[in-house]
């Protein structure tokens, strides 16, 4: 084959592919005056206007003999002064994707060698970088403002934390919304969509002024490390949702049910996505679906097993260091020792399960089920964490007591084994399962399945979820219930010898 | 090198594209004709590595288009139906963003891109905002914007459709260029009479599918039947025809001329205008009806569907 002559080319480094990107993006943003004209009110004028306010209000509050007011009013406007032109982020992060497809200008930048990830961080840093300037910018005028005609500065972690506010609420902005831009059809529908993240920010923020007339910093500081975290995953999400196909291919979005139902039926009726669908058959599902369910879900059981022996492990070495006064310790030693054959009867359940009087088996039954299927249902809303959370919360109270019954002399291999074990061999499997096809569901929209799009992942993690709760977990939990119910007492009764 | 063997491409439960191969060698030109929603668009974007296939598998300069798709982007440039420019740029920021990103270094780029605006009359326009641009000006920058990084593929969707016959003129000539430096070229379009001037090989696509394909007088050939000719002469054939019936396939006649049908026009003629002088008859002229591309596209899209 006879080599054809072209230009040289040089490959460039991946950095330099986003600069390269973001660059432009900026210049393009910084030649609109309707978004300039804002960021250089936002930027220049309302800090000043807040500097006045902030001294106005002081010399008010003072006359009064309430300086502390005053006092914490100017932190709160500190924040509020980051805040405001961060807002902009959002328009431009809104805009980044969908506008050019609007423009018809996408597909030669989609042609062009840079990858997914370098266009998706390039249109976000140049969403982030203009408005986090122009925020930092308004900190530093609304400071110097107060530090002429106050004479105040801010301490410095106070200063840090404003400007780790705002850089944390940027990025959850912006990133939330590049991904709606790759997803929206227009503009217009992007900016609907913008509700799910105008609305939560809002809160965000008056939640977090509340925090800051407390003077609560520490609670501040929580927030900021809880906005990394969404920051992640959102970044994560946008990562993984990028898709250059999907942002041609996408025309009109319109509600199709018909294809949605059919789209459930395919995924119930077939084992894998895209196969043969086929009459519902009892075996068929546990021979075919459910260990095709479950080898899908194997990389969110490791998840959930990891974080379940590691939220165990640290609940047992919290509490190994605790110093728990002797009298609680005695009255432990002693419960176990004056366990009776009715101290496990359907009445002393009555506390934490209602309906124990009427049928013990069924109430725990419903309770534990109650309490997985509340596990998914959170986990669609917080990308499966909740999920585990509420796993952690059903399993801690064993990795509480265990030391706590050590601790008052008694062996807590021994209450294990008594107490848990004959259920819970049964019951936790359970537990895992469920909670892994719940983290499934969550992480269905930040981990694109291969072949699939992001919505069909999402219902194929909803179907197995489905599928794996009626056909594995609750048949366990049923049998862990009966087990509960009537033989744990049983097995307790003989081994502390109840009266 | 385009080469694509049983590309297929499904949005959802819609074939968008099925089982298209087709095959442009270096120094090549493909046209790819069709009706709107065709197909063509979509064949385009899955050989420039924009669009993942279904099935199927398209080798762009040796590279696979899913395996190597960042690669595959680098050597091809895509002409897309509508220009798609950054409004606000002038052109030299537009070209030279474009010129980065494909890795282009700066003298190399700054002097490309003069060459190229040059070439294209567009020189004085270099630091002119894309919004003053009129639709064809448009259209040629971003013809330039996909020569840019010099590629050894172009697709090439309705390069000259917004274009007055001067601009087209100069883009074809370019093609004709490109084609001759080894350049592979599929080139998508509605203007017949171009893609007949410009391509060396024709392929109709409909409903996803190529219906049929080789050069063009192959499809006339194919299509239209054999060659036709026609002769005009001096005076009246007057009791010559039924010579001339018996040694032609002669389809029709008049006073002073006739038509008739041949396979091998090179070989059938001469002889023919040889026996015509030894008879005295004069020959005016001898020329093949001219038979238009257009005419082999309408009865292949013509033609109803089998569904």
């Amino acid at each position: 084959m006879v080599a054809i002559a072209t230009l040289p080319r040089s490959n460039i480094s991946w950095w330099r592919g986003v600069t390269i990107l973001m660059r432009r993006e900026l210049r393009d943003t910084l030649r609109d005056w309707r978004m300039v004209l804002p960021i250089v009110l936002l930027t220049l004028v309302f800090p000043l206007i807040m500097t006045f306010t902030a001294t106005a209000a002081q010399d008010f509050v003072a006359r009064y003999g309430t300086p502390l007011i005053g006092e914490r009013l100017i932190p709160f406007l500190l924040m509020i002064v980051g805040f405001f032109p961060i807002s902009f982020s959002l328009v431009i992060a809104l805009e980044a994707f969908v506008g050019e497809r609007e423009r018809k200008s996408l597909e030669p930048l989609l042609a062009t060698p840079l990858t997914n990830g370098q266009l998706y961080l390039g249109k976000m840093l140049a969403s982030i970088v203009p408005a986090l300037l122009a925020a930092y910018l308004g900190i530093s005028v609304y400071l110097l403002g107060l530090l002429i005609f106050q004479n105040w500065h801010p301490p410095l972690t106070l200063l840090v934390l404003v400007v780790a506010l705002t850089t944390t609420e940027a990025i959850v902005m912006v990133s939330g919304a590049v991904v709606i831009s790759t997803q929206a059809t227009s503009v217009r529908a992007a900016n609907l969509l913008a509700s799910f993240i105008i609305i939560p920010m809002a809160l965000l923020v008056q939640a977090e002024s509340v925090i800051m007339f407390w003077a609560a910093y520490d609670v501040l500081w929580g927030i900021v490390v809880g906005l990394i975290v969404v920051d992640l995953i959102l970044v994560r999400m946008g990562l993984s949702l990028f898709n250059r196909e999907e942002l041609l291919g996408r025309e009109i979005d319109h509600l199709n049910p018909k294809g949605f139902i059919r789209k459930i039926r395919s995924y119930w009726a077939s084992a894998e996505p895209g196969g043969l669908g086929q009459r519902f058959s009892l075996i068929r599902m546990y021979r075919v679906h459910i260990p095709a369910a479950l080898r899908r879900l194997r990389g969110a059981t490791l998840a959930v097993m990891a974080a379940l022996i590691v939220g165990t492990l640290a609940a047992m070495l919290v509490v190994g260091q605790l110093k728990l006064p002797p009298d609680l310790l005695a009255t432990v030693r002693e419960g176990f020792t004056n366990l009776r054959a009715d101290s496990f009867s359907a009445s002393a359940f009555t506390s934490i399960l209602p309906t124990a009087n009427q049928n013990l088996f069924l109430a725990i039954l419903k309770n534990n089920a109650g309490s997985l299927l509340l596990g998914g249902l959170l986990s669609m809303f917080s990308f499966g964490a909740l999920g585990i959370v509420m796993l952690l919360v059903a399993v801690a109270p064993i990795g509480l007591l265990a030391p706590i019954v050590g601790m008052a002399g008694l062996n807590p291999l021994t209450f294990l084994f008594a107490f848990i074990v004959p259920h819970g061999i049964l019951e936790l499997p359970a537990a895992v399962i469920a909670t892994a096809a719940a983290v499934r569901i969550g992480a269905a929209l930040v981990s694109r399945q291969p072949k699939l799009t992001v919505g069909e992942g999402w219902l194929l993690a909803v179907i197995d979820f489905v599928k794996v709760f009626v056909f594995v977990v609750l048949p366990l939990l049923a049998v862990a219930a009966l087990i509960e119910a009537y033989i744990t007492p049983q097995v307790v009764c003989w081994v502390y010898h109840c009266g | 090198m385009i080469e694509a063997r049983n590309l297929s491409k499904k949005f959802g439960d819609f074939v968008a594209v099925g089982d298209v191969s087709l095959r442009v060698n270096a120094g090549a030109v493909m046209a790819l004709l069709g009706p709107n929603g065709a197909g063509k668009t979509t064949t385009v974007r899955m050989l420039s590595g924009i669009l993942v296939p279904t099935s199927g598998q398209a080798i762009i300069a040796g590279l696979d288009v899913v395996k190597h798709a960042q690669e595959v982007r680098r050597r091809v440039g895509v002409l897309a139906e509508v220009p798609g420019l950054y409004l606000r740029s002038t052109a030299r920021e537009y070209l030279s963003f474009f010129g980065e990103v494909y890795g282009l270094a700066a003298a190399q780029r700054r002097q490309r891109i003069g060459d190229l605006l040059a070439q294209f009359e567009m020189l004085d326009m270099i630091d002119r905002r894309l919004s003053e641009f009129s639709k064809g000006m448009k259209q040629k920058l971003a013809l330039i914007r996909c020569l840019l990084p010099d590629p050894e593929v172009l697709l090439l969707d309705e390069p000259t459709s917004a274009m007055d016959p001067q601009s087209a003129r100069l883009v074809r000539n370019t093609i004709t260029q490109l084609r001759s430096d080894r350049r592979s070229i599929i080139l998508c379009t509605h203007n017949l009479p171009e893609a007949e001037m410009m391509a060396d090989h024709i392929a109709i696509i409909r409903r996803g599918q190529i219906v049929v394909e080789g050069s063009p007088s192959e499809l006339k050939t194919r299509l239209l039947g054999r060659p036709l000719m026609e002769v005009h002469f001096a005076r009246s054939l007057n009791g010559v025809l039924p010579q001339l019936q018996a040694r032609l396939e002669v389809e029709s006649s008049g006073d002073k001329w006739l038509r008739y049908r041949t396979d091998n026009p090179v070989g059938d003629n001469p002889p023919l205008l040889y026996w015509l002088a030894e008879q005295k008859i004069e020959v005016v002229t001898l020329s093949e009806v001219p038979r238009s591309l257009e005419e082999v596209y309408l009865r292949v899209v013509g033609q109803p569907v089998e569904v």
